[in-house]
C-alpha cells in the first residue's frame, strides 16, 4: 500500500483518541480491565504534563540506567561491509543490558503515581522480566513475573536473577507454555488485582494506552541518536534499522524520525527457520487480528487460532507485533524484512569478531539485514542501528545452535 | 432494548411467568470432539436449562480459569474448527427450535472471516446472541453493527469494577441480556458474596429493563439457588465443564443431572423482587 490523502500532516501524532492507529491497536480487554486501562490512561496524561514526572524519569535514566549511551561509528563493520557507515545505538551498555529498563523506569513512576503496590509482567526470555524485577526492587514494590514453564526452563540464569531480585516469578505451564501464553496468565492476574496491581507490559503492544507509553519512554533512544548523528555527521542518517518483536526498541528508534522524510527506516522480523517453516515474522507471513487487547499483524490460522512462533531469539518468540508497527507497515512508512535463524547467527559472531562486542540474539537480526542493504548504498549513506541488547544471556542458545559444549 | 419476540426474550420471558430465575449453562463447543457436543447440550436442555451458552474454543482464553482452558485444549486437540461450531448450532437448532443459543468466546475467532460473514452464519445456524469476552462497548464497532442489523443480541458483560460513569455505555449496546461478571477476576475461581451480587444486581437493574443473569464461579446448586432469589438468571459453566473433562464422551447423562440439581434448586428458591 503507498500512502493517501487520508494521511495525517504528522506520523508521529498517533494513535487517536481511542487508541488507535490506524485500523490497529484499540483496546480489546475484558469489562473487568476496562475501567482500570481509562484510569491508567488519565494517568498518563497527567503525567506527560507534570514536569516533576519527566524530571524524576530523566533522573533515573541518566543515574541509574547509565544514558545517554553511545552512538558508536563501528569502523571495522563498515569496511566489512563496503558501503554506508553503520553506527550502532547502544541500548545493550544500559543497566540490565538492554532498551527494556527504559520502559520499566517509566512503568514502575506510573505505578507508584497510581498508589499500585504490586507489580506483575511477562516475560519471555527473561529480559523484561530481569528489567521488572530489578525496578522493583529499586522502588520497593512486591513483584510477580509469568514466565511459560518452557522458558524456564530454558532461560535458567534469568529466572535466577529475577529471584535474586526478589521478585516472584510464576512458571506458567499453560497453552503452549512460552511468551503469550504468559502474557495470557498475567493479563489473568491482573483482572482478579485490579484494585493494587500494575501489569507492566514489555513492549509496545496490549490494549491502549500501552502501546503509546511505551513507545514514549522508549523514544529516548531515537531523540539520543538524533542528537548524536547530527553532532558526528552534521546530519540525519539516511537510513534506521531495528529488530521488531513486538517491536519497542524500533518504535523507540524510529519514533523521532518518522516525519524526516529523508530517513528510511527497516524493521527486521525473526523469519526462525524460514517464512515456509517456523517463524515469527508476524507482518511477513501473518494477517491482522486481536490478540491481547490488540489488533494487529498475528501469526493465526483460518480459524483465528494463535499459531506457534519460533525464532532463536526468545525475545522475538512472539506470534504478534505491536500496532503501530502494523500501521507503518500498511502505509509503507517503514519497510520490513524478514531474517532467519542462521542468518542472525552468523552476523552474532560477525559483530563478535570485528567489533568486540557479543549482540543479543535479537539485536543479531536487525546486525544481519546489513549485510543485504549496506553493501548496496554507497559510502556516503549513513546507517543507524540498534543495538538493543548485549548478548551474554544467549551464549548457551548459540552454543547448542553452533554443536558447541559448554 | 429487549425485543419481544426473540428466543432470549420469551425465555427470561416464561421464566419470570413461572416466578423463577433462568438456568443459563455453559460449555465449550468440540469438547471433547465436535461429535459429542450434541448429546451434551441435549443433555443441558434435558437437565432444564432455559439458555444455552456455547462456547468458541480459542487457543488464547485469557479471561477463562483452568476448567475451561483445559475444555478449548480438548475442543482444539480434537480439530474443532469454526465451521463444524457452526454445524453443532444448525444441528441443535433443528433438535430444539425454542431454546435460546449464545455463542460465547473470543473476538478473533469472531472476525476472522470478516464480521459479515460470522453475523450470516449465526443467522444461518439459528443462533441467537453472542457474548464477546474482549469486545467492550469502546470496541463495539468491529461486531456489533453487523450482528444488530442480523437481529442477534450482543449480551453485554458487567462486572464489579463497572462504575456507574461507564454503566451507561455498557447498556447503550446491551440486548438480550445482560451478563453479570459477579467477581473481577477469571472464569471458575471464587465466588462473590450473595449480599454483594443482590446490590449489583439491583444497581444493574435501576439502568436496564433487561433481564439480569450472574455468573462465573457459581458451582453448587445451593449456590445457584442463593443467586436465583436476587437475579434473573444464573450462569454456570466451570462446573459443567469439569464434568466433561472427567468423563469425556461418557460425560452427557452425568451433565444432565449436574443441571437437573441446579435447576430443582433454583425452581425452590422463592424471587426476592418480583
Amino acid at each position: 500500500m503507498t500512502a493517501t490523502t487520508t494521511l495525517p500532516n504528522s506520523l508521529r501524532s498517533q494513535p487517536d483518541a481511542r487508541g488507535h492507529f490506524g485500523e490497529f491497536g484499540g483496546r480489546y480487554v475484558a469489562e473487568t480491565l476496562m475501567p482500570l486501562i481509562l484510569d491508567l490512561e488519565r494517568e498518563y496524561r497527567a503525567a506527560k504534563q507534570d514536569p516533576a514526572f519527566k524530571a524524576e524519569f530523566d533522573e533515573l535514566l541518566r543515574q541509574y540506567v547509565g544514558r545517554p549511551n553511545p552512538l558508536y561509528f563501528a569502523e571495522r563493520l563498515t569496511e566489512n561491509l563496503g558501503g554506508a557507515k553503520i553506527y550502532l545505538k547502544r541500548e545493550e551498555l544500559n543497566h540490565t543490558g538492554a532498551h527494556k529498563i527504559n520502559n520499566c523506569i517509566g512503568q514502575i513512576l506510573l505505578a507508584k503515581r497510581m498508589g499500585k503496590t504490586r507489580i506483575i509482567a511477562e516475560t519471555g526470555a527473561g529480559q523484561h522480566g530481569v528489567a521488572t524485577a530489578t525496578v522493583a526492587a529499586l522502588f520497593n514494590i512486591p513483584c510477580t513475573i509469568f514466565m511459560g514453564a518452557v522458558d524456564v526452563e530454558r532461560q535458567k540464569p534469568n529466572v535466577f536473577r529475577m529471584k535474586l531480585l526478589g521478585a516472584e516469578v510464576r512458571a506458567v505451564e499453560s497453552g503452549t507454555r512460552t511468551l503469550k501464553d504468559a502474557m495470557n496468565e498475567a493479563l489473568r492476574d491482573w483482572v482478579a488485582n485490579v484494585h493494587d496491581t500494575f501489569y507492566i507490559i514489555g513492549t509496545a503492544a496490549g490494549p491502549h494506552p500501552y502501546p503509546e507509553l511505551v513507545r514514549d519512554f522508549q523514544s529516548v533512544i531515537g531523540k539520543e541518536a538524533r542528537e548524536q548523528i547530527l553532532e558526528a555527521e552534521g546530519r540525519l542518517p539516511d537510513m534506521l534499522v531495528a529488530c521488531v518483536g513486538g517491536g519497542s526498541n524500533a518504535i523507540g528508534l524510529f519514533h523521532p524520525f518518522l516525519d524526516d522524510t529523508d530517513v528510511q527506516m527497516v524493521g527486521v522480523e525473526a523469519a526462525g527457520h524460514g517464512l515456509d517453516d517456523l517463524h515469527a515474522a508476524s507482518l511477513a507471513g501473518g494477517s491482522p487480528g486481536i490478540l491481547h487487547g490488540n489488533k494487529t499483524y498475528l501469526l493465526q490460522d483460518e480459524d483465528g487460532q494463535i499459531a506457534d512462533a519460533h525464532s532463536i531469539s526468545a525475545g522475538l518468540d512472539y506470534p504478534g507485533i505491536g500496532p503501530e508497527h502494523s500501521w507503518l507497515h500498511s502505509i509503507g512508512r517503514v519497510r520490513y524484512e524478514p531474517v532467519t535463524d542462521d542468518e542472525a547467527l552468523a552476523a552474532f559472531q560477525k559483530l563478535c569478531k570485528l567489533e568486540g562486542i557479543i549482540p543479543a540474539l535479537e539485536s543479531s537480526h536487525a546486525l544481519a539485514v546489513l549485510e543485504r542493504i549496506a553493501p548496496a548504498l554507497g559510502k556516503d549513506k549513513i546507517i543507524v542501528v540498534s543495538l538493543s541488547g548485549r548478548g551474554d544471556k544467549d551464549i548457551f542458545s548459540v552454543a547448542q545452535a553452533l554443536g558447541v559444549e559448554l | 432494548m429487549s425485543r419481544p419476540g426473540t428466543r432470549i426474550a420469551a425465555a427470561f420471558a416464561r421464566c419470570r411467568a413461572e416466578g423463577r430465575a433462568a438456568l443459563v449453562t455453559f460449555v465449550t463447543g468440540g469438547d471433547p470432539t465436535p461429535a459429542d457436543t450434541g448429546a451434551i447440550l441435549d443433555a443441558l436442555v434435558e437437565g432444564g436449562a432455559d439458555v444455552i451458552e456455547l462456547g468458541m474454543p480459542f487457543t488464547d482464553p485469557m479471561a477463562d480459569g483452568k476448567a475451561i482452558q483445559l475444555a478449548n485444549i480438548r475442543s482444539l486437540g480434537s480439530g474443532t474448527k469454526t465451521p463444524d461450531l457452526f454445524a453443532i448450532a444448525t444441528a441443535f437448532r433443528a433438535r430444539h427450535p425454542a431454546t435460546p443459543l449464545v455463542l460465547m468466546g473470543y473476538a478473533n475467532p469472531m472476525v476472522r472471516r470478516g464480521p459479515q460473514w460470522f453475523a450470516d452464519a449465526c443467522t444461518a445456524a439459528g443462533v441467537d446472541g453472542v457474548i464477546c469476552v474482549d469486545l467492550p462497548p469502546e470496541e463495539d464497532a468491529e461486531l456489533g453493527p453487523v450482528l444488530r442489523a442480523a437481529g442477534i443480541d450482543i449480551i453485554s458483560l458487567a462486572t464489579p469494577t463497572t462504575d456507574a460513569a461507564r454503566l451507561p455505555a455498557v447498556l447503550d449496546h446491551a440486548s438480550g441480556f445482560l451478563y453479570y461478571v459477579s467477581v473481577a477476576g477469571i472464569t471458575g475461581q471464587q465466588q462473590a458474596a450473595v449480599d454483594d451480587i443482590a446490590a449489583a444486581v439491583a444497581r444493574l437493574k435501576a439502568g436496564t429493563d433487561l433481564p439480569v443473569a450472574v455468573g462465573f464461579g457459581v458451582r453448587t446448586p445451593e449456590q445457584a439457588a442463593a443467586i436465583a432469589t436476587h437475579a434473573d438468571g444464573v450462569v454456570v459453566g466451570s462446573a459443567i465443564v469439569d464434568i466433561i473433562g472427567e468423563h469425556g464422551a461418557n460425560a452427557a447423562p452425568l451433565v444432565r443431572d449436574k443441571v437437573a440439581s441446579l435447576r430443582a434448586a433454583i425452581d425452590k428458591s422463592i424471587k426476592a423482587v418480583a
